[in-house]
């Protein structure tokens, strides 16, 4: 292949590169506004903050500071509230994984009677509005005497995760070849050891997919979280940062700062996972 | 003791767990815990919520309440109006993000951050962006007519074009992702052939893209309604509900009604907008569970 001298320079090509970038550009500029406008609140003084200027003049870390030392009145009860977000967090990924693997397994590869009946009352529920099923999950919490206890968030979220992940396992499932099971059968493998030692390896890249799925959802979850816990050493981060708008003279560079801290951790986990995530969560979210 | 189902069918018919072999009972052990969560946090729910909203009553005093009707026509807009520009959007673009470049490749790593992060810092700081004492985007009207900016969030109008923008912000990079997918899937000689022969810009797209795409941008748009249906976050973060009440959409008129301790209206308004729902989850069950 030569080389495109001056002669092949084409005027086409330049045309259709400004093309891309004439929406190359507004694309990045729409995305990123609102993330560096955070971002950018996180790292001025108060007094720069509402000066309105693209980059502040002193740019500091004080506001982390701030936060990470508890030294404001929103800010009593950071650690408690963080650690609440990253408990429930861990919870949800862990049960829903436990649950929704179990399912998966027992609708794709044992077969159950009926299995078919769940796979699809399963997916009735992830088709439900998340907001409408609010409103009587709420009620039913208090029912259950849950309000204000971590179980009720980790619970919804469970409810909520589950049926996407069953749909999912159970696809990533029927993929597996039957021939495995029915050799480990022959090899003397009771159900529960061609769970473990078949099924479950080979589906470790799905499992890692809805693990962090979950785990996602609930650690950015607002509206379940704001509903069902309200104690101030109970509530997570979301409802925490929700709670700063209370204020007339809400002390928005903290705010902004306490929320870029709380939105790095699911950036991070995406960014790391992407490569499962993408193929795991659009392969599932659309069979086309 | 194990009887095999092909046997005399005169016997009396032997309890159910000898009928089973070890394979099913283990099935139906493995199932349990999502039938529980099922139960415990899905049907019971829902059931109790209809009895609660069984009265007749409560359907009147809807009907009489002024925010419930602007609330479903404010979910009407989001979903016809919104949906509609986000997925045709997402549709154009996913055409530009499977262009072959390396500086698109890495700006579609940054695009999809706004789904990957939280919604609630996000949707603040768009909040503050438009606040019209201390927002920037006031400043920057300011400097450059030397006019205070208009009070974004106090028009209910703008207030609600606003959210729709914000929900679109959040949830263009899934769509767009899908949408890619679906276009990368389409064969390339289709288009290397169209080429040989002339084919414009846009016959490629109404002859070759479209006809592959046309199903999967449908389910796509149907199941964006259902999902937006739930979003809670768009509307609330941003106004609130507000000015007076006029922003909302049924998900945050439902925790309206919540807060002010009016269970069984709450339940009523989300049973109103069942007949609207329900034909769209029929669709998306008919087309997933294939």
């Amino acid at each position: 292949m030569k080389l495109p001298g001056l002669n092949e320079f084409s005027w086409r090509d330049v045309a259709t590169e400004t093309r891309l970038l004439l929406i190359g550009i507004p694309v990045f500029l729409w995305t990123m506004i609102p993330i560096y406008h955070m971002f950018l609140f996180a790292i001025s003084p108060k007094e720069d903050a509402f000066s309105g200027k693209l980059w502040p003049e002193h740019p500091t870390l004080h506001n982390f500071e701030i936060v990470f030392k508890q030294q404001h009145y929103f800010l009593r009860d950071f650690y408690a509230q963080f650690w609440n977000s990253l408990v429930i967090a861990a919870a949800v990924g862990v049960l829903t994984l436990v649950i929704a693997t179990a399912a998966a397994f027992s609708i794709s590869r044992l077969r159950v009677p009926g299995g078919r009946v769940v796979m699809n009352l399963a997916l009735f529920t992830y088709f439900i509005p998340a907001a409408f099923l609010a409103v009587p999950m709420y009620r039913t919490m208090g029912n259950y005497g849950l309000l204000n206890n971590h179980w009720s968030l980790i619970l919804a979220m469970v409810t909520i995760a589950s049926p996407y992940a069953i749909w999912v396992l159970k696809q990533a499932s029927d993929k597996l070849p039957v021939e495995l099971d029915e050799a480990a059968v022959m090899d003397g493998a009771t159900t529960l050891q061609i769970f473990r030692l078949v099924y479950l390896p080979l589906m470790m890249p799905s499992l890692v997919a809805i693990g962090t799925y979950a785990v996602l959802l609930a650690w950015n979850e607002y509206l379940y979280a704001f509903l069902l816990l309200s104690n101030d050493r109970e509530i997570t981060l979301p409802v925490a940062l929700g709670n700063f708008l209370a204020a007339d003279d809400s002390p928005w560079e903290l705010l902004m700062t306490t929320g870029f801290i709380y939105a790095l951790p699911p950036a991070a986990i995406y960014y790391a996972f992407r490569r499962y995530m993408v193929g795991g969560l659009t392969a599932g979210a659309v069979k086309s | 003791m194990a009887i095999t189902l092909s046997g005399d069918q005169s016997i009396p018919a032997p309890p159910l767990s000898s009928r089973l072999t070890p394979g099913q009972v283990w099935g139906i052990a493995l199932l349990a815990p999502y039938l529980l969560v099922f139960l415990a946090f899905v049907v019971y729910p829902v059931c109790y919520g209809l009895w609660l909203a069984r009265a007749p009553s409560n359907y009147v005093a809807l009907y009489n309440d002024p925010i419930f009707a602007r609330a479903a026509v404010n979910t009407l807009i989001f979903l016809v109006i919104g949906i509609n520009i986000k997925m045709l959007i997402a549709l154009f673009l996913s055409g530009f993000f499977a262009q072959q470049r390396t500086w698109i490749r890495w700006l579609s790593v940054i695009f999809i951050l706004p789904w990957a992060v939280p919604s609630i810092p996000t949707i603040l700081s768009v909040r503050f962006m438009f606040n019209p004492e201390w927002g920037v985007v006031n400043h920057l009207i300011f400097s450059l007519t030397g006019d205070d900016g208009p009070n974004w969030l106090n028009d209910p109008t703008v207030a609600l074009t606003m959210a729709i923008g914000v929900h679109i912000w959040k949830s263009l990079p899934f769509w767009t992702l899908i949408l890619m997918t679906g276009r990368l899937a389409i064969a390339q000689d289709l288009f290397e052939a169209a080429e040989v022969d002339g084919a414009s810009w846009w016959q490629k797209f109404r002859f070759i893209t479209w006809p592959s795409m046309q199903t999967l941008y449908i389910t796509c748009t149907l199941l964006s309604m259902i999902w937006t249906l739930g979003d809670f976050n768009s509307v609330y973060l941003l106004t609130g509900g507000g000015p007076a009440d006029l922003t909302h959409v049924l998900s945050t008129l439902g925790i309206r009604y919540l807060r002010l301790d009016q269970l069984s209206l709450a339940m009523a308004s989300i049973v109103c907008a069942i007949p609207f729902v329900a034909p769209l989850m029929y669709f998306m069950m008919k087309r997933l569970s294939r």
